[in-house]
C-alpha cells in the first residue's frame, strides 16, 4: 500500500473514532434537557435610533467597549465611528480602498480596523496627537481578501482570509506571529473568546474551528453545516459557538460535549445567514439573513421568538452591546438602526 | 510534482485528526445542563430579553423640561 493510501485509510478510521466518541457522549439532546423550560415570550424590539450617513452597502460594524461608541464599514470608502446615544459621527475616516468587508474597534478605544479585498488589514490611531485619525499600518501578506478582524489588544490583532488561514499579527511590526492553517475553504468570519486565549473561525468548507491563540494549534473542528459559514460567534459563557451559514441555519456547537447541540432552522426560511450575536444571557440569538430580516431564536427552545424587520435590503452585519442594552444591525440599505 | 507535497499536507491532516481525537468530551447531559443554568441564571440581567424601562434606556430621547 502506498503512503498516500495508508494515511488516507488512517484519515478515515480517525474521522470514524471522532465521530464514535462524540456519540459515546451523547446521553442526552438539548430539546430533553429543556423540555421542561417554557418558550419566552414574543420578543418585539424597537428601533430606537437610525445611523444614516454612508452613501453605499454596509458590510460590517462592531461595537466598542463601551457600548457606546460603534465602527461601521461601508463600501462608499468610509469607516464611520459613531455615538449611538446622540447619533452623531464622532469620526469618518476615508478609506484608500472602497472594498472593505470588515471592521474592528480596539477593547481599549484607541484604534480601529478594516480591510477587504486589497487583502490588507489597515489599522487607523483614533487617539493621533493632532487630533487627525490617520493609517497607523497596514498589515499585509494575506494572499485573499480579509473577511474579518478582531483586537485583542493594541499591539495584537487575528484576521481571517480568503487565502484559508488566519493569522495573529504584532501591529507595532506589522508582521505575522502566527499562521493559523487547516481550513480547506475561505475563512469568512472570526470570534475571540472573553479570555482572549482562543479564537474560533468559520469558513467556506462548511466548519468552525477551535484556535489556541499561543499555540497556534487548531483544538477541534465543527461540521454538519451543508454550506459556507458566514458568521460565528462564541455563547456568553465560553463554552458554546454559534454559527450562521448559506444553507440557511444557524447551529451551536458545544465545546465540552465536542459536537453539535441544535439547529436553528424553519422550512419558511430559505435563504442564507449573514451575521450573527447572542444576547448577554444568550438565551437570545439575533441572527441576520439574505432577506433582509433578522430572526430572534430562543437558542435553548430552537424556537424564532421575534423578528427585527425595517431594513430595506440584506442584513449584513448584527452586533450587541457588551453591556446587552441593545443590538445594532447595519445593512446593504446604507443604514445602520439599534434596537432595543 | 505535487506528489510530494500533497504527501505532506496529508500527513498535516492525519496528525491534526489524531489531536482531535484524543480529547477529552463532556456528556451532553452535563454541557446542556450547564448552559441552560447560565442562561436562567442571567436571564434577569438581559435587557433584551426583560426589557429596557424609558428611564434607563439610554438610547431613547430624554426629555428635557424647560421653563420658560
Amino acid at each position: 500500500m502506498g503512503e498516500m493510501e495508508q494515511l488516507r485509510k488512517e484519515a478515515e478510521s480517525l474521522k470514524d473514532q471522532i465521530s464514535a466518541a462524540r456519540k459515546a457522549v451523547h446521553d442526552v439532546t438539548l430539546p430533553e434537557i429543556v423540555s421542561g423550560t417554557a418558550v419566552v415570550g414574543r420578543v418585539q424590539l424597537k428601533t430606537r435610533k437610525t445611523l444614516r450617513g454612508h452613501l453605499a452597502k454596509i458590510y460590517a460594524m462592531h461595537w466598542g467597549t463601551d457600548s457606546k461608541l460603534c465602527v461601521s464599514a461601508s463600501q462608499d470608502g468610509k469607516l464611520i465611528v459613531w455615538d449611538s446615544y446622540t447619533t452623531n459621527k464622532v469620526h469618518a475616516i476615508p478609506l484608500k480602498s472602497s472594498w472593505v468587508m470588515t471592521c474592528a474597534y480596539a477593547p481599549s478605544g484607541n484604534m480601529v480596523a478594516c480591510g477587504g479585498l486589497d487583502n490588507m488589514c489597515s489599522i487607523y490611531n483614533l487617539k493621533g496627537k493632532d487630533g487627525n485619525v490617520k493609517v497607523m499600518r497596514e498589515l499585509a501578506a494575506h494572499t485573499g481578501y480579509l473577511s474579518c478582524c478582531r483586537f485583542l489588544n493594541d499591539s495584537e490583532i487575528i484576521t481571517s482570509s480568503g487565502d484559508c488561514t488566519c493569522a495573529l499579527w504584532d501591529i507595532e511590526t506589522g508582521t505575522q506571529k502566527t499562521i493559523f492553517s487547516g481550513h480547506m475553504g475561505d475563512c469568512m468570519s472570526l470570534a475571540v473568546s472573553h479570555d482572549f486565549n482562543m479564537f474560533i473561525s468559520g469558513a467556506c468548507d462548511y466548519t468552525a474551528k477551535l484556535w489556541d491563540i499561543r499555540e497556534g494549534a487548531c483544538r477541534q473542528t465543527f461540521g454538519g453545516h451543508e454550506s459556507d459559514i458566514n458568521a460565528i460567534g462564541f455563547f456568553p459563557n465560553g463554552n458554546a459557538v454559534l454559527t450562521g451559514s448559506d444553507d440557511g441555519t444557524c447551529k451551536m456547537y458545544d465545546l465540552r460535549a465536542d459536537q453539535e447541540l441544535i439547529t436553528y432552522q424553519d422550512p419558511s426560511i430559505m435563504c442564507g445567514v449573514t451575521s450573527l450575536a447572542p444576547s448577554l444571557s444568550g438565551r437570545l440569538i439575533l441572527a441576520g439573513y439574505d432577506d433582509f430580516n433578522c430572526n430572534i431564536w430562543d437558542s435553548l427552545k430552537a424556537e424564532r421568538v421575534g423578528v427585527l424587520a425595517g431594513h430595506d435590503n440584506r442584513v449584513s452585519c448584527i452586533g450587541v452591546t457588551p453591556d446587552g442594552m441593545a443590538a445594532c444591525t447595519g445593512s446593504w440599505d446604507s443604514f445602520l438602526k439599534i434596537w432595543n | 510534482m505535487s506528489g510530494s507535497s500533497n504527501l505532506v499536507a496529508m500527513k498535516k491532516i492525519v496528525q491534526q485528526l489524531r489531536f482531535e481525537a484524543k480529547i477529552n468530551r463532556v456528556k451532553v447531559s452535563q454541557a446542556a445542563a450547564d448552559l441552560q443554568q447560565f442562561c436562567i441564571q442571567n436571564a434577569q440581567q438581559d435587557p433584551l430579553l426583560t426589557g429596557v424601562s424609558s428611564g434607563t434606556n439610554p438610547f431613547r430621547q430624554q426629555k428635557v423640561c424647560s421653563f420658560l
